[in-house]
């Protein structure tokens, strides 16, 4: 399942490249996410607690960051186990393009998931990886603004 | 009024059925009750690289956590398919390994890997959680098809190209010669859709080992206990046959689904051993969607060939059957000779040719559902007649009518031999019960409202009873299948029937007992119907392929037949008659042309307390008996289907539909109508809303009734039944049997009534709204372009 965006972020793209490399901002920006610690460069573990239609649980997991162009793309991947729920896998080709001061932010997202998650909200994945990416977007566009305006 | 063979004797069972009463595995609870809960794999293909039991052992409750390789080092023997079927080449079938709990290897969604024990079934629940079981993916294929091609995934090192076998029937060199030679050929690919059982009751086993006896108990929700209690013992090693008591109480429905032994059973009963105590496992919903075993599942493509007087000269059939991971028990037979036999439908054709390749798929085992290989085969034919009178433009009525079987017997180019059969009969009765000369007012009555009315047939037959056990045998069966029937009489002269058939829905309980009353004339209360336990009946085979009236009625006839001569003898005895000479009907034992009379209690007495019996014989009267049937039965029947369209939404509605069936003698008309009824709305489901989809990961999209589509009353008609018999003369009592007939000749009658409204041929099933939209609008578009 593929889904797309784009949004607009009111900051340098500079400052947002940084921003997406920064565990703080990420783990605040992840919904769900409870935890997220650096294992090594670009590695972290995390802990997000996910509800897919009627199925809610918590994955811990493995996010990377990777394909890294700087200051212009990457992958942030993310890889979790939700016990009985199943598990989910997928992640988000990130561009960044200078828009005047603001910067362009393109994504693309690919989620797979199996056993209980796919079993009962399968029909959901596309509303709900909808709903979790403008989600993670719009917190980071928030983010950007506070850090632009500090 | 009477409550013998013929009457509308309401079921005896459902006193207990109607007001909650009914005792399911799943109400049953032995002492000290603990609970099972499994582990499953959460992908479709992977090898299992580490299992920690430990969290999960240290939980509240929690008994035993056991896997895979503590079961196959306890002897636990695999999984088998109990027909063997091989390659045309006489290569034997590829049967990959199938352990109850996986060892090495996962091969679809829900394969079971680990079993814990404990308390209560919550607390199994959450201990299933804690077990952590690292898996390496691999690729998975969901599709037969793709599953043959190059690079394809492998399943099992058993199986080169996850290729099970590649079977033949018929002749194909005059098959081909036939069809090259014919004035006309029609040719069509086929795609029969894979569907979930769906049971009311989902499946469940209570197993209890009692360590001082060594004995094991099990209780489950079997269609066929003896058979279930046989393979655990030969050949999963549980357990000698005389250590293991097998119980099928009350089951709620199985469709096939309940033949077979599942991991779980075996797992339950190991389990049971390890723990020294009873183990109990019901299924969730989830848990049926994923583990029971699936039906049909089928890719064909099928060349037919007419003269130039439209006479069919040839049929040839290619099939791709997918048999998902593992082979089922009975896999091998459903798609060869369950279906391929049948593929003559009710016609004289002369040559026929069928090719089937079997095949491994990371998807839950397939194999027979309600009908059982006759629904793709009907389903085929059916619509292949159809559409060639459309394309040859002739009336499917008269296509049908020229090929017809009239003579019987009537040996098909591929084994059956069909006893008896009026094809025209059922074929006239139900043309003008649906008034199908009519319809061309209807059609235009129907357009003037905007919708498209639309109508289709199918000609139907099936073959039930499946047997007889030596022919069966010669073609790779494991097992005979005959049936055993003991008939006891009580010293008061009441009666208890014990039968290996097992009713898990059939009504049994009171057919049988209608049999007794018939043959005594005694009050149906009378007669008490025993099945499903292995220490009260001895053996039987149980409960499939519409065989329990055929067969295992058959088996209760024969021992009748032994408890009335002795039973006349005795009363010859005592009223100092000729044996000839005495007659039993209402209850009463009489000496023909005489006033002489005895109660039939008087003669049972007599019987038990032998103080005056002829010379030599012994005291008692009970009776056994085993009946192994010379033929298969042959029930056929003609339905028809009248839809409306709405072209704006693809929404279908059936308005009509029409079921006339040739069973033979019918013992409770009620119960038979409501299999036709049962077994229509099944094939309602298939034809328009029913699918089980796996996604190209292998994960099962349709697991829960929010995503597979049950049919709902709503969906069906008040359906038109008639009946014309034919009696079967290869049983005692005529019977043909109609258990699977309404799931058999359904689905190609709606097929060809929605592709007649909507004048596009190309149709697939379920025929849901989105897709009749679009094939209306593909002709709409086409006929618009020409």
């Amino acid at each position: 399942m593929d889904i797309g965006g784009e949004y607009l972020v009111p900051a340098s793209r500079e400052i947002v490249w940084e921003m997406l490399n920064d565990p703080e901002v990420l783990a605040q920006c992840i919904p769900g996410c409870e935890e997220l610690e650096a294992t090594a460069e670009d590695e972290f573990t995390a802990k997000v607690v996910l509800k897919i239609g009627p199925v809610k649980a918590k994955f811990s997991g493995v996010v990377t960051l990777s394909d890294k162009v700087h200051p212009e793309s990457y992958r942030l991947s993310g890889e979790g186990k939700g016990g009985i729920a199943g598990f989910a896998k997928g992640g988000a080709n990130i561009r960044l393009e200078e828009s005047g001061s603001d910067t362009k932010l393109t994504y693309e997202v690919d989620v797979q998931v199996g056993g209980k998650i796919a079993q009962l909200g399968s029909r959901l994945i596309a509303s709900t990886s909808k709903k979790l990416a403008s989600k993670f977007f719009i917190t980071f566009c928030e983010v950007a603004q506070t850090r632009v305006s500090a | 009024m009477s409550e013998g063979i013929g009457a509308r004797v309401t079921r005896k069972e459902d006193k207990r059925f109607i007001t909650g009463h009914g005792r399911y595995t799943d109400d049953i609870v032995e002492q000290n009750q603990t609970y099972a809960a499994f582990v499953r794999s959460p992908h479709a293909h992977a090898e299992i690289l580490s299992i920690d039991r430990d969290a999960a052992k240290a939980m509240p409750g929690v008994i035993d956590v056991l896997d895979g390789k503590q079961l196959t080092g306890d002897g636990i023997g695999n999984i088998i398919c109990g027909w063997t079927v091989n390659s045309k080449d006489g290569t034997p079938m590829a049967m990959g390994a199938w352990s109850a709990l996986a060892t090495q290897y996962v091969r679809y969604v829900g394969d079971a890997v680990v079993i814990v024990v404990a308390e209560t079934q919550d607390q199994a629940r959450e201990a299933a959680e804690a077990v952590v079981i690292d898996y390496k993916e691999l690729p998975a294929v969901v599709s037969a098809v793709e599953a043959l091609q190059d690079g394809a995934p492998q399943l099992h090192p058993e199986a080169p190209n996850n290729q099970i076998f590649d079977w033949e029937i018929g002749d194909e060199a005059p098959t081909d010669e036939a069809i090259a030679g014919a004035a006309h050929v029609v040719e069509m690919d086929f795609t029969n859709n894979r569907l979930s059982p769906n049971p009311m009751e989902p499946r469940s086993a209570i197993a209890t080992y009692n360590a001082i006896e060594e004995h094991y108990t099990l209780y489950t929700t079997s269609q066929n206990p003896h058979v279930a209690r046989l393979i655990l013992s030969a050949f999963y090693q549980v357990a000698p046959e005389h250590k293991l008591r097998v119980i099928a109480p009350d089951v709620g429905g199985g469709f096939g689904s309940k033949i077979y032994v599942y991991p779980e059973e075996i797992a339950c009963l190991w389990a049971s051993m390890k723990t020294n105590g009873s183990v109990k496992w019901t299924s969730d919903r989830t848990e049926a969607f994923l583990t029971d075993a699936h039906g049909r599942d089928h890719v064909s493509t099928a060349k037919i060939g007419f003269d130039k007087d439209y006479k069919i000269v040839g049929l040839k059939v290619d099939t791709i059957a997918n048999l998902g991971a593992y082979m089922s028990l009975f896999s091998s037979a459903t798609p060869t000779y369950l279906y391929a036999t049948l593929l003559s439908g009710q016609y004289n054709i002369a040559n026929i040719h069928a090719n089937v390749c079997t095949v491994y798929t990371n998807t839950v085992p397939v194999d027979a559902y309600r009908g059982a290989g006759r629904p793709e085969a009907s389903f085929l034919i059916e619509r292949l007649i159809e559409t060639s009178a459309r394309q040859l433009g002739i009336s499917p009525v008269e296509l049908r009518r020229k090929n017809f079987v009239t003579e019987f017997p009537h040996q098909t180019p591929v084994i059956m031999a069909y006893d008896t059969g009026d094809f025209e009969a059922h074929l006239s009765d139900a043309m003008k019960a649906a008034d199908w000369d009519g319809i061309a007012a209807r059609k235009a009555e129907a357009e003037s409202r905007g919708k498209l009315r639309g109508i289709g047939m199918s000609c139907y037959i099936e073959a039930c009873g499946i047997a007889p056990s030596a022919a069966v045998g010669s073609l790779g069966a494991g097992v005979g299948l005959w049936e055993s029937a003991e008939v006891r009489v009580n010293p008061v002269g009441t009666i208890e029937i014990l039968t290996g058939s097992h009713s898990h829905g059939q009504g049994h309980e009171t057919t049988f007992a209608q049999l007794v009353c018939d043959r005594f004339g005694l009050p149906i209360d009378n007669v008490q119907v025993i099945h499903g336990d292995t220490d009260k009946v001895q053996f039987g085979m149980g409960t499939y392929g519409s065989r329990s009236g055929a067969v295992g009625m058959s088996a209760i006839a024969k021992a009748l037949d032994k408890v009335e001569a002795k039973a006349k003898k005795i009363a010859a005895h005592l009223m100092e008659a000729d044996e000839g000479d005495i007659v039993i009907e209402n209850g009463e034992v009489k000496v023909a042309g005489t006033d002489k009379v005895l109660g039939w209690h008087e003669v049972c007495l007599a019987a038990y307390m032998a103080h005056n019996l002829p010379e030599g014989m012994e005291p008692g009267l009970k009776e056994g008996a085993f009946y192994d049937p010379a033929n298969f039965t042959f029930p056929s029947g003609t339905y028809i289907c009248e839809v409306e369209v709405d072209p704006e939404t693809g929404t279908t509605d059936i308005v009509q539909f029409t079921a006339v069936d040739d069973f033979g003698v019918i013992i409770n008309p009620m119960i038979v109508e409501g299999q036709v009824h049962g077994g229509l709305a099944q094939g309602i489901g298939q034809a328009m809303l029913e699918h089980a989809i796996y996604d190209d990961n292998g994960q099962l999209l349709t697991a829960s009734y929010m995503d597979y589509c049950m049919p709902r009353a709503d969906n069906l008609p008040s359906f038109t039944i008639g009946h014309t018999t034919t009696a079967c003369p290869s049983n005692p009592l005529g019977i043909k049997g109609c258990g699977e007939a309404g799931a058999i000749g359904s689905p190609p009658a709606i097929i060809n009534a929605i592709t007649d409204a909507i004048g596009n041929n190309n149709l697939s099933m379920p025929a849901t709204p989105q897709k009749v939209w679009a094939a209306y609008n593909a002709a709409s578009t086409k006929q618009a372009a020409e």
